[in-house]
Formats: structure tokens, sequence, C-alpha cells
């Protein structure tokens, strides 16, 4: 048995250990705010907090997580109550079709609690590891920045 | 075909006498680190049916440690690790900077430096850094240990020397003198997230002169392994780099490595680029500070 948290909710899982975390997430739990897009590592879609660290978690077995600590995008804020990223995203047209927004979201939330820099090149760094097809990516990175800047 | 949890024996030791002792018993597992690159794999259904041995519950092998001497990194240490850790970063810049251009900041908080030696790519982004810094590799089987010259670990693409039941323990870097001049550089397609087209460091000392006493230079993805420019550093010693001796050194590039055209360039390129690269750098227009 692989006992973590998801969310600060405990969570027990049973079934095979080299599943993968995304597919626990989203099949397992519910969590259907992480996205799967490439299922290679190569996009971010599907990133999570683990430990506090920026993961895909398609590229993570359930059977690394006994003890770990998973964070994903319905632990942000809820649709009443979005938090400083989400909202600087909804008001600054930080979204398009919305499938890379999670993992962006948890990339920027990551940099957020590493205290990274707070410039540009900081934040474009900070979203790297995460692909969006139509925004150009403008608009994330001043979403992005608005939020680390404290702009409402 | 997508991977089938199921199909999977999965061996999860808890600290590395368990690991090595598994690692024996079963020479056909699949030593998982960080999984940046056996999940890629195992979500593609090319390793249904295999046995994993993931290591990465062992603590003790994710641990670094600075001594006078030189620097030791645990096979488990994280890319992200290595691009925060102080000492590394004044000590050891070039593979510091060779961390933070691999894959991006979700690969580098799970890939291990253990795993991208294991692993054997010709384009490990660590490997000129390591090759320059004139790493030593050590490894354990349940019989005992050995260290391993970081120009004698691999046999080929995606082939180390490591023999069956044999594990990545560590990397110990020696303290090197402080260079001259240093230059750790990635081509690439795009800065984050890409596979290395060339990926060249250096490490450079001369005398009050202004003559050469030393140069390490190494590149990666121009050969089936990672390649020193043994020709060209001999040439090198003792010469001032003026104009015609850096072109010499440029065309002796040629003689260390053997590069391909593939998906991701061309040999010429590759080439031309290792070359203008290494030029930069013999001239000062390339340097990482």
């Amino acid at each position: 048995m692989i006992r973590l948290s998801v969310n600060g909710r405990r969570r027990a899982y049973a079934g095979p250990p080299f599943a993968r975390l995304i597919d626990a997430l989203r099949e397992d739990w519910g969590l259907t705010g992480t996205k799967e897009g490439c299922g290679e590592g190569e996009c971010g879609a599907c990133t999570v907090l683990i430990d506090g660290e920026p993961a895909n978690a398609c590229l993570v077995p359930m059977g690394q997580l006994d003890g770990a600590r998973v964070e994903t995008v319905e632990a942000l804020g809820t649709p009443e109550r979005l938090n400083r990223l989400q909202r600087a995203f909804a008001e600054k047209g930080g979204a398009q079709c919305g499938i890379c927004t999670p993992g962006m979201l948890m990339a920027a939330e990551a940099h957020r609690r590493a205290k990274g820099r707070k410039d540009r090149e900081g934040i474009c760094r900070a979203l790297s590891g995460n692909l969006c097809r139509c925004t150009g990516y403008k608009h994330i990175i001043e979403s992005v920045s608005a939020a680390l800047k404290g702009k409402k | 075909m997508r991977g089938d949890a199921g199909s999977m024996t999965y061996l999860r030791p808890r600290d590395p006498e368990e690991a090595l002792r598994l690692a024996g018993e079963c020479p056909d597992a699949l030593a998982l680190a960080g999984g940046t690159d056996i999940m890629v794999a195992w979500n593609a259904g090319r390793l249904n049916g295999r046995s994993i041995l993931d290591l990465s519950g062992l603590d003790d092998w994710r641990r670094v440690s600075t001594t006078r001497d030189g620097i030791d990194i645990g096979a488990l240490v994280t890319h992200a690790q290595l691009i925060r850790h102080r000492e590394l970063a004044a000590g050891w810049p070039l593979l510091a900077a060779a961390c933070a251009t691999v894959g991006g900041p979700q690969i580098q908080a799970r890939g291990t430096l253990g795993g991208n030696i294991a692993n054997a790519s010709p384009a490990g982004d660590t490997f000129p850094a390591l090759a320059v810094y004139e790493a030593r590799v050590r490894v354990r089987s349940s019989r005992g240990g050995r260290e391993l010259p970081f120009a004698e670990v691999f046999a080929g693409v995606k082939r180390t020397h490591l023999a069956p039941g044999e594990l990545i323990v560590s990397v110990h870097l020696p303290r090197p003198p402080e260079p001259d001049r240093q230059l750790f550089r990635k081509v690439g397609t795009r800065a984050a997230q890409a596979i290395s087209k060339a990926v060249a460091a250096g490490l450079l000392w001369t005398d009050s002169g202004g003559s050469v006493r030393e140069l390490r230079f190494a590149l990666g993805s121009m050969a089936p392994t990672v390649r020193r420019l043994r020709r060209a550093e001999e040439f090198l010693r003792g010469r001032r780099l003026d104009k015609g001796v850096v072109s010499e050194a440029a065309r002796l590039l040629e003689e260390d490595v053997s590069p391909i055209s593939d998906v991701r360039s061309t040999a010429a390129y590759r080439l031309r680029a290792s070359q203008n690269i290494l030029r930069g750098f013999l001239e000062g227009r390339l340097e990482t500070p």
C-alpha cells in the first residue's frame, strides 16, 4: 500500500506500483484538472508539485510516491476563490483553449514558492518546460508577472 | 501499444545493500532513478513485461558532500539540486550550467546525475562538463566496488561499461585549479526541452605570457560517446593563441569526433558549430562567467 497526501488529503493507493501518477489522479481520484498532453515529458501540461517541486505526472510511477506530498491545480483555488495566479490568468488572457493552463499554473506556483526571479527572463525559465499552442506565451508571461508583482 | 502497469515486476529496495543484492539477483532489471527517460519508453509501450529496480528510495545516494579535494555527488542527486548547490556553482560551474539546460524545470527536478550517466545518451548534456572535470564514477555490486574514470564509462550509444549487477553509487569531481577561462555551451533548436545538436565544455589555463598551460575541451552529440579533443589539447600545450594556432586547433577538432546527420541536425552543421564554439572560446569571445 502506498500512502501519500494529495492536495492535503491522505490517500492510500493499492493499484499496480508502475501505474502513472497522472492516471491515479484522473482515473482513481477524479482529479481531472491535471491534463495529459504528450505523455512523454515534453509539454508540461500534467505538471503537479511533488514535495513542492514541479514534476510531470506522466513520468512518475506511483511506487515512487510513498510518503510524498502531491499538489495539483485543484489545490490552488476554487472557482469562487481563485488564487492570485489564477485570477491574473483570467484577467490578463493567460488562457485560451485551457489544456496547458493547469500545468502553466503549477509551474508558476513552484516558481513563486521558490521565490524565483520576477523578471521576464526568470518567468520564461520557470515556464520553459511548458508548451502552449495558442497564446504565443505573451499573455501567460504577463499573467505570471502580474501575479508575482501582486498587481490586480 | 501503451505501457501496461500490470505487466511490470517492480522492485523497490529500501537501502543500498538490498539494492545491490537485488541488482545481482536480477541482472536484467532496469535500474530506475528519476524516470525521465525510462517512463517515456514505458509510456510508449517499449518496456512492458520488464523488471524495474527502483532506486528512488535510497536516500544515502541522494547527498552531495564537498571536501578540500573535491565534491562527491550521489547517483540520485537531481539536476535541480545541483543547480541550487552553492559549492558546486563556485567550484564546478560548468556542471551547474549544464544541469540548467537539461529538459525544463520538471525534468531537472526528477532527473538524476547517475541516471543521466547510466542512460548513456550520446547527447547527455552533463557529459562534456564531467569529461573536462575528469570525473570518477563510483560503481558497486554485491561483490564490491570500483571507480571508473569518466572517459572509460561509455561503451557506445546507450551502452556503458557497467557489468551486470553493478549500480552507479556516486560521482567524484576533483577540485580543479581556478581556470583562466571556462565555457559551457549547448546548441539546440530551442533553449529548453531540446536535445543537443552539439554540446561543449572547456577549461583553459594559461601562463603569465599568455601561452596555453592546459586546455581541456569536450564535445557531446558529436560521436557515439562524449569526446575530449585530445589532438587539439595536445597541440595547444605551450602555444600562444594566435590566429594560425586557433585555426589549426579548430581543424584538429575533426580528428576526435565523428558527427552524423539525423533528425536533429546534419554532420556538417554540427562540425561547423563545434568549431565555431572552440574558436570563440580560444579567442576569448565565448565564456561562461
